[in-house]
C-alpha cells in the first residue's frame, strides 16, 4: 500500500490555482524527489499532504488516514520551509516539547534528545536558545524536531536552505540513511544535484501538474542525446540525420540529435562521412536532470 | 493530554519571555504605591462620623480594585494577542499542529495556559491589594470571593475573544479589534451608570443592550456592586460606585459567552489553512 496518495488534488487560492490535479503514489521506503520552480505548487501539496492546508477538491491519503489525522501524524516528521520556533526556548525545551507532544515518555525524551541534537550537528546546544542560533544551525534543529518519533515518514521543504556545504553534505547523508532505515522521505527542493544523488524517484511539477514522474533514469534515460560535430552537412545529409532521431539543436557545425539508444551511433557516422562530411566528434550524453528540468519547466520561471 | 502539553508550555513562555518576572516586579510596585496611599489617607486625614471612615476605606479599595481589574483586562490582551495570530505569522504553528493533536487541542491548549496566568496573577494582585486595606483599616469588603472571581472572569472574557480574533486577524489587527471592543463596552457601561443616575431607562437599556456584546465590563460591575456593603450602594455617587448592577443572570450569560466564543475559535482555526 502506498504511504502517500493523492487523487486529482487540487487547491486553489482566491483566483490562484496553485495545485492543479495532482495525482501520485509514493511506496514504502522511497526517498521521493519533488521538484519544481518557485511558484510550481511544491509547498502548497506538503500542506495538503500533512492536513495545514485545505484541498479544494480531490482526495489525499497519508498512511492510508486523512492528513493531518493524529494517528498517521504520529508517525510523521515534517520540516516546514523557512522552519521558525519561538526564540526564547532553548534547543533542548523546544525538542522536550514537541517529544511531549508526540507521546514520547520522559525517560526516553531524556535519552534521545542529546543523540539527536549529535546526529544533526548541533551536539552540546541543549542550552543555547533558537535566538542565538544562525540560519543553518535552526535548520538543523528543525531537522532534529523531524525525526524527533523515529516517524516513518519524513517531508522535508527545501532543508539545505540556509546551510553550507558542508551541511548540505550532511543532510544529504542523513537522507541516505533514513533510506537505509526504511524511512519514507518526501523530498521537496529545487537544488537538482540534492535530488539527483538521493532521490529513487521525482515528480517534476510545473504551474501546479505534473510534467514528468519516474525514477531519474527513467525521465533523463529517455533523453539520449548526440551532440554532432561536422563541417559540410549538406541539407541532404541533415535529412538523413533526422532519419535516426529529432534535431533539438543546431548552431554552425554543431547539431544536437535526440535519439532512442546509441546503437545507431555506428550508422550516423558512416552516414556522415560516406556522404563526404568532415566528422570531427559525435558524441552521445544522457541527459543531466538539469536539463530535463529546464527543458521541462522553461518560460515558467519566476 | 496535547491540550495540557499546550497549557503548560503557554504557561511556562511567560516565564521564559521574563513576563511573568515583569509582571510580578509591576504588581509589586502597584500594591505598595496602593498601600502607601491608603495608609496615608487613614492616618493623616480626620473622619469627623464613623461611617465617613468606612465610605473612604470603601471608595479607596474599589477603585484600587478599578485599577488592578483595567490592569488585568489589558494584560488579558496582550498576553493573548500574538499567541495564535503570531505563530500563523511565524510559520510555527505549521511545526505545531502536525503533530500528533487537533487543532482544537492547541486552541484549548493556548486558552487553557493563559487562564490560569490571568487567574493567578489577578488572585494575587486584588487579594494584595484586600489585605493592604484590611491591615491598615481593618475593613473588609462584601463577598470577597465572589468579587474576585467575578473580576477573574472579566479578564477570561477578553482573552476568549482574543483568542477568537487571534485565528483570523494578523497580532496587529487583534489588537485594535480586541481593544475596540473594550472601549465599546466601556463606553456602553458608563452611559448605563449615567443614565441610571438621571433616572433614564432608554439610555440605561442601550448601555445593558451594548455590555452583550462583550460583558467583561457589566461583570466588573458586578463584582463591584458586591464588594460595596449594602447602606452604601444607596449613599455614594462616584465613578467607582455602581449604581446600576447587571443581575447574576449576567454571569450565567457571561459563561455562555466564553463556551461560545471559545467554539468559535475552534471552528475558525480549524477550517483555515496554515
Amino acid at each position: 500500500m502506498p504511504v502517500i496518495e493523492t487523487e486529482n488534488l487540487r487547491k486553489v487560492y482566491r483566483d490562484v490555482v496553485a495545485v492543479d490535479s495532482l495525482t501520485l503514489s509514493v511506496e514504502q521506503g522511497e526517498v521521493f524527489g519533488f521538484l519544481g520552480p518557485n511558484g510550481a505548487g511544491k509547498t502548497t501539496t506538503v500542506k495538503m499532504l500533512l492536513g495545514l492546508v485545505h484541498a479544494t477538491s480531490g482526495s489525499a491519503s497519508l498512511l492510508g488516514g486523512k492528513p493531518g489525522e493524529p494517528q498517521a501524524m504520529a508517525q510523521v516528521g515534517f520540516l516546514p520551509e523557512h522552519f521558525h520556533y519561538h526564540p526564547w526556548l532553548t534547543a533542548k525545551d523546544f525538542l522536550d516539547f514537541h517529544g511531549r507532544l508526540y507521546g514520547i515518555p520522559d525517560a526516553e525524551r531524556r535519552q534521545r534528545i542529546p543523540v539527536l541534537l549529535e546526529r544533526v550537528g548541533l551536539g552540546g546546544r541543549e542550552g543555547s536558545r533558537l535566538s542565538e542560533f544562525s540560519k543553518g544551525m535552526t535548520q538543523r534543529i528543525g531537522l532534529a524536531q523531524a525525526l524527533l518519533s523515529r516517524p516513518a515518514v519524513v517531508f522535508l521543504d527545501e532543508p539545505t536552505s540556509g546551510l553550507d556545504p558542508l551541511g548540505r553534505r550532511q543532510v544529504r547523508d542523513l537522507i541516505r540513511e533514513l533510506r537505509r532505515d526504511g524511512v519514507t522521505v518526501f523530498l521537496n527542493s529545487h537544488l537538482l544535484s540534492e535530488v539527483e544523488s538521493t532521490c529513487d524517484r521525482v515528480a517534476i511539477m510545473r504551474r501546479g501538474r505534473v510534467a514528468g514522474l519516474g525514477t531519474i533514469e527513467e525521465l533523463t534515460g529517455m533523453q539520449l542525446e548526440v551532440d554532432v560535430r561536422a563541417s559540410g552537412v549538406t541539407d541532404n545529409l541533415r535529412a538523413g540525420l533526422a532519419a535516426f532521431g529529432r534535431i533539438v539543436a543546431e548552431d554552425r557545425d554543431r547539431l544536437t540529435v535526440q535519439i532512442a539508444d546509441d546503437s545507431v551511433l555506428p550508422a550516423m557516422a558512416a552516414l556522415l562521412v560516406n556522404g563526404g562530411a568532415h566528422l570531427y566528434a559525435l558524441t552521445p550524453r544522457r541527459l543531466s536532470l538539469e536539463d530535463l528540468f529546464v527543458r521541462l519547466v522553461e518560460g515558467d520561471s519566476g | 493530554m496535547s491540550v495540557f502539553t499546550v497549557a503548560r508550555l503557554t504557561f511556562l513562555e511567560a516565564r521564559r519571555r521574563r513576563l511573568l518576572q515583569l509582571v510580578l516586579v509591576m504588581g509589586i510596585a502597584f500594591v505598595a504605591l496602593f498601600a502607601a496611599g491608603y495608609y496615608l489617607i487613614h492616618s493623616e486625614s480626620r473622619f469627623s462620623i464613623v461611617g465617613e471612615r468606612l465610605e473612604a476605606s470603601n471608595i479607596l479599595l474599589l477603585m484600587g480594585l478599578y485599577a488592578a481589574n483595567f490592569l488585568g483586562v489589558v494584560l488579558a490582551v496582550v498576553m493573548s494577542v500574538d499567541v495564535i495570530a503570531g505563530d500563523i505569522a511565524s510559520g510555527a504553528i505549521q511545526t505545531l499542529v502536525t503533530k500528533p493533536l487537533r487543532r482544537w487541542h492547541v486552541v484549548l491548549g493556548k486558552w487553557l495556559g493563559l487562564a490560569a496566568l490571568l487567574s493567578i496573577i489577578m488572585t494575587l494582585v486584588s487579594a494584595s491589594l484586600v489585605l493592604v486595606a484590611w491591615i491598615i483599616s481593618r475593613y473588609l469588603p462584601d463577598n470577597l470571593p465572589e468579587g474576585i472571581a467575578l473580576m477573574v472572569l472579566a479578564q477570561l472574557l477578553v482573552l476568549t475573544v482574543s483568542i477568537l480574533g487571534g485565528t483570523f486577524l494578523n497580532t496587529l489587527a487583534n489588537g485594535i479589534f480586541v481593544f475596540m471592543l473594550y472601549g465599546l463596552v466601556f463606553i456602553g457601561g458608563w452611559i448605563e451608570q449615567i443614565a441610571a443616575f438621571a433616572g433614564n431607562q432608554a439610555a440605561t437599556n442601550i448601555g445593558i443592550l451594548i455590555s452583550f456584546v462583550l460583558p467583561s465590563e457589566a461583570i466588573w460591575r458586578r463584582a463591584s456592586y458586591l464588594s460595596q456593603p449594602s447602606y452604601l450602594r444607596q449613599l455614594n455617587v462616584c465613578p467607582f460606585v455602581t449604581l446600576s448592577s447587571p443581575s447574576p443572570a449576567m454571569v450565567v450569560y457571561s459563561l455562555l459567552f466564553i463556551v461560545v466564543v471559545l467554539a468559535l475559535a475552534v471552528i475558525v482555526f480549524h477550517r483555515r489553512d496554515l
